[in-house]
């Protein structure tokens, strides 16, 4: 803009988030409101009360407690509250570091919402859904080419479901073996997602987790000596969450291999790494990626996202029921597979996050994903080399080394410089209009900041995010009341956390709230 | 490594070729070979992807997806009869509305300050849910309502610190095929056949499998052949007795007319959220609940986030949290209960939408109709000549079973059924099959389908 009438933009933005102090829904209640009306039975049915027949405990006495509405004043509420939540559509979203938070494309928002995907029964006779079997299988084939294994399924909801089903794989796999018994133990690394860890004692393993040295990743001595006759698998990301590449990866893989356990990749930091290294040529077993990460589909207030599970021939008969199957001129539903695991979940998986990562790589092709990874890798360590520039802040691990999609960055300094925490930035940065995450627990890198910035977000957009980090950091030094009393400008003020972990005065509903807090009958 | 060098993508900001000169140049790299130094050359896919060839515009995209998904017929295009735990439910266009805003869709996992509009939605789905089914505590959702059955048998066995879960109402078996797979491998999963007369529990049966071992009596309501079992109320005395927990799956579109399975004994109420705003996706658009009562040891078991009301600073903000964040495993890794993980919340959002939509009057009528409808159907169907409807003697509630006598099977009925025009149910057997009203069913769609069958049934 020319000076005139309206002046330069000053250098950080003046955001304001929408603020509209929204009551409860329940405190909107209007009695006998209507929100919306529903069908009255036809009464030419002639079936008089259908529930006659059930004991009277069977039929509810009591209305639920719901409130009462009009139709507007339902959208109006929940409109509000949508103004007062950012997503990627809205802010530079580079700071949920290890989600890889990229452009969820609109298009492929109304392929979802066409009744040829949402109006499609899972049950229906499969002459009628060949274009969505078609889909699901072009889709397997994508997933095994990208990661280098031979089969491929898109049943687990998201990636811990994924993590789950590649556990129960294993689990299936040894049992065949008759090993079960002796391969009770699992190794995973602590900058994997924690479901790794979890997942594999939920189905009864023993975990152990490596620590990083100064590489940031494990040495090979401690994975020998953790490694051993009872070894049913090793749990690995790469890059893990620090984003450096552990290049000895093929040797850990070798050396679980001669323990004659199996390697299972958590490709969920695949985003910076799409056609230049893959699962297979490591030697990995089996694998898994995020399709709302690396693919594109929308993250959606935490779900539903999708995962996707591939492996080797060895694991392939265990794979969920059904897999999608071609036999040259039909696609169906592969439901006959005797050493299958069974179900993760109903049906076949979330359709329309497969439709979605579909028409994502339709969209760009194999050198478009190897632009996407180049970029998201190139945004990284630009980002890096601006932020790492700020007064306060370290990265961690194999200094000097490039890293890949994303770096779990250290406020250790500021925070010991100034007593202004890593969360506490993260709160202020919600007052320039973005925010940021700090790290899995445990904090292994202390006062933890993880930033991912893909693919989607512009050299300026990212030049805005490290100058919001750099005002925080001046603030923190210069004025830390401001970044300690944070935010500012968000949609509500600091929380205060003291009860939710207090039983009696915990509220996690309304008529819970109603009877605890406020001592009403419910 | 040799890139064909980047074409400008519309997704990729920074491949137009000047700019990524630029941010090369800024960070002192050669080209992006720099920051792949640490992956070998060994491990080098040194190839392209060998993938489809990309459509270049969006324009080309879109005729791609039309002609691919257009070969699809999906339920509009045809008269529909399918359920068996994926229902036709209208969606209220505010609630479509709600889930597609940008705000939502697009968001993860901020805090709840940028991102309190998430968890305030998310809470009051809780909350909603809760006065639905008559419970203080409802988790943020999991996956699916298999998830969330697997899930809350799992909970019952750490509580009671037992390890044997029982199935007494008839059961899906891919959510059968769930459970035996998550409650692997230190539990033990008895699954008892129904009364064959009647669809219904066998009391007996049930009697004689509990034990002072039994963790959990599971049983859906209403089951899997749509039968809401007289005695679910006299389950819960039976598994009661021998110190274990009741476990209730249920369809929340009936709990309207049906009572909330925490009135007649449940301890946890479980199921799933697509009948309640969600389309059917194919199968894609599920989300489990769980529902129970606040006791701090029952509490401390689930997995899931639990978001709270807490206060601000500013009297009078609502404000949200995580309860009791260390018994999850983002908090402890594998000392957490289960896992946790990115599930189904935006299906939260889309089912408190819902519920605050319909209010307890459009429950109650959801419910009348879906059962009035039903009801119909069942009598109906069942006198057409050689079509029975083998449990008509039960309240069925959407789901029923019809069993084809005559010289056609069930599926050579369903084929029979889908060159005219109609999907008809899920065949069980060689005889059964499994068919299913709604309130988006008309009287006129049912006797379309009795007058059908009375043509083909021979």
């Amino acid at each position: 803009m020319t000076e005139g009438l309206i002046a330069p933009k000053p250098a950080l933005r003046r955001f304001q988030q929408a603020r509209w102090d929204e009551p409860a829904i329940f405190d909107l209640h209007t009695p006998g409101s209507r929100g919306v009306l529903v069908p009255l039975p036809d009464p030419e049915m002639s079936v008089g009360d259908p529930l006659a027949a059930l004991p009277a405990a069977l039929r509810r006495a009591e209305p639920p407690g719901l409130p009462e509405l009009s139709q507007l004043h339902v959208l109006r509420h929940y409109l509000r509250l949508s103004q007062e939540n950012l997503g990627v559509d809205l802010n530079i979203d580079v700071g949920q570091g290890t989600c890889t938070m990229k452009y969820s494309p609109k298009v492929n928002d109304t392929f979802v919402r066409d009744p040829a995907v949402a109006a499609l029964h899972p049950l229906q006779d499969e002459s009628t859904v060949q274009g969505v079997l078609e889909l699901i299988h072009r889709l397997q084939r994508m997933i095994a080419e990208i990661s280098g294994m031979d089969q491929v399924s898109l049943q687990p909801g998201a990636g811990s479901a994924a993590i789950w089903t590649n556990v129960a794989m294993i689990r299936a796999y040894f049992a065949a073996r008759g090993e079960a018994a002796q391969r009770d133990e699992i190794i995973t690394t602590v900058f994997s997602h924690p479901s790794n860890a979890a997942c594999a004692a939920t189905a009864g393993f023993r975990v152990i987790t490596l620590h990083p040295d100064a590489d940031g990743y494990p040495s090979l001595a401690a994975l020998r000596a953790a490694v051993g006759p009872r070894t049913a698998a090793l749990l690995i990301t790469n890059p893990e969450d620090t984003g450096i590449y552990n290049p000895r990866i093929a040797e850990f893989v070798a050396l679980v291999h001669e323990a004659g356990g199996l390697a299972a990749y958590d490709q969920a930091n695949a985003n910076g790494i799409l056609g230049i290294t893959r699962a297979r040529e490591a030697g990995f077993d089996l694998c898994h990626f995020n399709l709302h990460k690396t693919f594109s589909t929308p993250h959606a207030c935490g779900g539903p996202a999708a995962g996707a599970c591939a492996v080797t021939e060895a694991l392939a008969p265990y794979l969920p029921r059904p897999v999608v199957g071609f036999d040259g001129e039909r696609y169906f539903l592969d439901d006959d597979r005797p050493e299958s695991i069974g179900k993760i979940r109903p049906f076949y998986g979330v359709v329309p996050n497969l439709v979605r990562a579909y028409a994502w790589i339709m969209s760009l092709g194999a050198e478009g994903l190897r632009t996407a990874a180049e970029t998201a890798v190139l945004n990284n360590n630009y980002l890096m080399h601006q932020v790492s520039r700020i007064r306060g802040v370290s990265v961690p691990y194999a200094a000097g080394r490039p890293r890949l999609e994303q770096v779990r960055y250290s406020w250790e300094q500021l925070a010991a410089d100034t007593g202004v925490h890593s969360e506490e930035i993260g709160y202020r940065a919600a007052d320039f209009g973005t925010h940021y995450w700090t790290s899995h627990h445990p904090y292994v890198v202390p006062e933890p900041m993880t930033l991912e910035p893909t693919e989607s977000y512009s050299r300026a957009d990212l030049d805005e995010y490290a100058a919001v980090l750099a005002e925080i950091s001046r603030e923190a030094y210069e004025e830390p009341e401001t970044v300690r009393t944070a935010p500012h400008r968000a949609a509500v003020h600091r929380v205060r956390h003291e009860t939710l972990d207090d039983p009696d005065r915990w509220a996690v509903t309304w008529r819970a709230y109603r009877r605890k807090i406020l001592g009403e009958q419910v | 490594m040799t890139s064909t060098g980047p074409s400008v993508h519309p997704y990729v900001p920074n491949s137009v070729p000047a700019v990524r000169a630029a941010m090369l140049a800024a960070v002192g790299a050669e080209s992006v070979e720099d920051f792949y130094a640490d992956i070998p050359a060994a491990l080098r896919l040194g190839r392209p992807l060998d993938l489809p060839a990309p459509l270049r515009s969006e324009a080309e995209l879109v005729r791609h997806m039309r002609e691919l998904l257009g070969r699809n017929t999906s339920t509009r295009q045809a008269l529909s009869f399918l359920g068996a735990g994926c229902y036709p439910h209208h969606v209220p266009a505010v609630v479509d509305e709600i889930v597609n805003r940008s705000e939502f869709l697009t968001a993860y996992a901020g805090e709840p300050y940028e991102d309190h509009g998430r968890f305030q939605a998310l809470w009051e789905y809780q909350s909603l849910m809760a006065e639905l089914l008559a419970a203080d505590i409802v988790n943020v959702p999991t996956y699916d309502g298999f998830q969330a059955a697997a899930t809350a048998l799992r909970m019952a066995a750490r509580y009671t610190g037992r390890r044997h879960v029982v199935v007494a109402t008839a059961t899906d078996p891919d959510k059968l095929a769930k459970l035996a797979d998550y409650l692997r491998p230190d539990h033990r999963l008895t699954v008892l056949p129904v009364d064959p007369a009647t669809g219904r529990a066998d009391l007996g049966a049930v009697r004689a499998a509990l034990t002072t071992d039994t963790a959990a009596l599971y049983a859906d309501a209403p089951s899997y052949l749509g039968i809401v079992d007289p005695a679910l109320p006299e389950l819960a005395e039976l598994a009661h007795a021998v110190g274990a927990l009741y476990v209730v799956g249920c369809n929340p579109a009936s709990l309207g007319v049906l009572s909330p399975p925490s009135t007649y004994g449940a301890d946890l109420t479980c199921g799933d959220l697509q009948p309640l705003g969600l389309p059917m996706s194919f199968g894609g658009s599920h989300a489990g609940f769980i529902g129970s009562r606040d006791e701090e040891r029952l509490v401390a078991e689930y997995p899931s986030r639990l978001f709270g009301l807490v206060p601000t600073e500013v009297p009078g903000e609502l404000g949200f949290g995580d309860v009791a964040y260390g018994r999850t495993s983002f908090a402890v890794r594998e000392e957490g209960k289960e896992w946790v993980g990115t599930a189904a919340a935006l299906h939260g959002i889309a089912a408190g939408v819902h519920l605050a939509l319909m209010g307890p009057a459009g429950m109650r009528e959801l419910g009348e109709n879906v059962a009035a409808t039903t009801a119909y159907a069942v009598r109906r169907l069942g006198e057409v000549a050689n079509v029975e409807a083998p449990y008509a003697g039960s309240v069925h509630f959407a789901d029923f079973c019809l069993r084809f006598t005559g010289s056609l099977g069930a599926a050579e009925v369903g084929r029979e059924l889908l060159a005219r025009g109609i999907f008809g149910g899920r065949p069980l057997n060689a005889t059964d099959a499994l068919y299913c009203v709604t309130e988006t069913h008309t009287k006129a769609d049912i006797d379309h389908l009795a007058e059908t069958l009375q043509e083909i049934a021979k």
